[in-house]
């Protein structure tokens, strides 16, 4: 190895002067297969209160379970129009939202299918480095057997798993606690 | 499909989360220890972002408005290589500042020193065919914070580099040589290692500094680079 990956640094409290161009709040266009989801939430401190300086980053595989980037060499189709990227910030109270379709399953270790989820990164004024996470998605069965959910203590698995909210069909609350007894989980990835 | 995950970062080279000379850290850094997640499709792939999302004019800060903006034009260039030092070509990579005196066009800095109507202080380019590029802007100001008595924030402009994956995102800040604010920094600080941290300063660059025009900066950008994959360690066992 030559070089060293350089340092981090935090993004501060004025990202949205340079972030703002690519803020995408919805990753499924018209047209785009999948079951629709709207994702809520809020980014939360080690007190409870809410960082309105935080932005969320979204990775996803489309409805398929096909990344759209090149070393996806899965025989899958890929959806025009999908990037499968999304980027939103939170606003005043902490919260963020977006739309997007529930990925479909990509392969993890040994070519086993993963649960559907979302890879998240977090930032904020105060994280001198990125927070990395995944969203999961309510009532799927395959969550039971996913590698990286197994890789978490049983009692802390829940807070990557997204909860419906009642009344409203697609819509789904979940929040990213930075510290604290509730604190989510987060991945060295 | 078996995965060549990315190197993971040389103990001490990247800040921890928690680093409390840097107050916001306190109350925002996790207390529990990481997950160690291997990396699988997910990771090793990203987002694209091609020629479609950069407006190739966005790489001149000082042509944005109808008339220039105030303070020292310069020239800040530089490559992302991955740590093989192989070229990341066709990577975003998106840049916000201050102004000459040290304000931000935004709605929380209240810094009492003016703004400039021909400076908005973002841009983004995508590198070339050899992982460069090339920003024209101009040298932001220090300016005061409230971590700590008397605190200033060294000038400095912030970068966002995709990479080829997400396990390649970097976000981090350039430094000026020579500036006398840094070694009181705790941002700059938060880093252990005393090389990696004066990597985030760039180099007066005489090659890029133009004639009776701008002083060039250089700040070269190393994003983690692969692990071998199978198919490498199986060559080299072949003898091949």
């Amino acid at each position: 190895m030559s070089l060293q990956a350089t340092t981090w640094q935090t993004v501060g409290p004025f990202f949205s002067i340079g972030l703002t161009r690519l803020y995408r709040d919805n990753l499924a266009a018209p047209g785009v297969s999948g079951e629709r989801v709207e994702v809520s939430g809020r980014i939360l401190d080690g007190d409870g209160k809410p960082v309105p300086d935080g932005i969320i980053e979204i990775w996803q595989a489309n409805a398929h379970g096909k990344y759209a980037h090149p070393e996806d060499v899965q025989d899958k189709p890929l959806e025009p129009g999908f990037t499968g990227y999304g980027r939103v910030p939170a606003d005043d109270d902490g919260r963020f939202r977006f739309t997007t379709i529930k990925p479909g399953r990509v392969p993890g270790p040994d070519n086993k299918p993963q649960a559907p989820h979302l890879a998240i990164s977090v930032f904020t004024r105060g994280l001198l480095r990125r927070l990395v996470t995944r969203l999961y998605f309510p009532d799927d069965p395959s969550n039971a057997d996913d590698f990286a959910l197994s890789l978490v203590e049983p009692s802390r698995r829940a807070t990557l798993i997204a909860k419906k909210v009642e009344g409203r069909p697609g819509a789904l609350e979940w929040n990213v606690i930075l510290q604290g007894p509730n604190e989510t989980v987060f991945f060295d990835a | 499909m078996s995965i060549a995950g990315y190197r993971r970062f040389y103990p001490g080279t990247q800040p921890n989360h928690l680093h409390p000379s840097y107050v916001s850290s306190l109350k925002r850094a996790p207390s529990k220890a990481l997950v160690y997640l291997p990396h699988t499709l997910s990771e090793v792939t990203g987002p694209v972002l091609g020629a479609e999302f950069t407006d190739v004019k966005a790489c001149d800060l000082t042509r944005q408005h109808s008339g220039a903006p105030l303070g020292e034009r310069i020239i800040v260039s530089g490559r992302v290589l991955d740590e093989n030092s192989r070229p990341l070509r066709n990577t975003l990579v998106e840049i916000w500042q201050a102004n000459a005196a040290g304000r931000y066009l935004h709605k929380n800095d209240q810094h009492d020193a003016p703004l400039d109507p021909n400076f908005t202080g973002c841009g983004h380019a995508l590198t070339d065919s050899e992982g460069r590029y090339r920003f024209v802007t101009v040298r932001p100001g220090e300016y005061p914070w409230g971590n700590h008595y008397n605190a200033w924030r060294p000038a400095h402009i912030h970068f966002s580099v995709f990479g080829p994956a997400f396990a390649t995102r970097l976000v981090t800040q350039m430094y000026f040589p020579g500036d006398p604010l840094i070694p009181f920094d705790p941002i700059f600080n938060c880093t252990a290692d005393e090389k990696a941290r004066n990597r985030l300063i760039s180099l007066f660059d005489w090659e890029n500094t133009m004639p009776v025009h701008a002083l060039g900066y250089r700040f070269d950008i190393v994003l983690s680079g692969r692990e071998a994959t199978p198919f490498e360690n199986y060559s080299h066992g072949a003898g091949k």
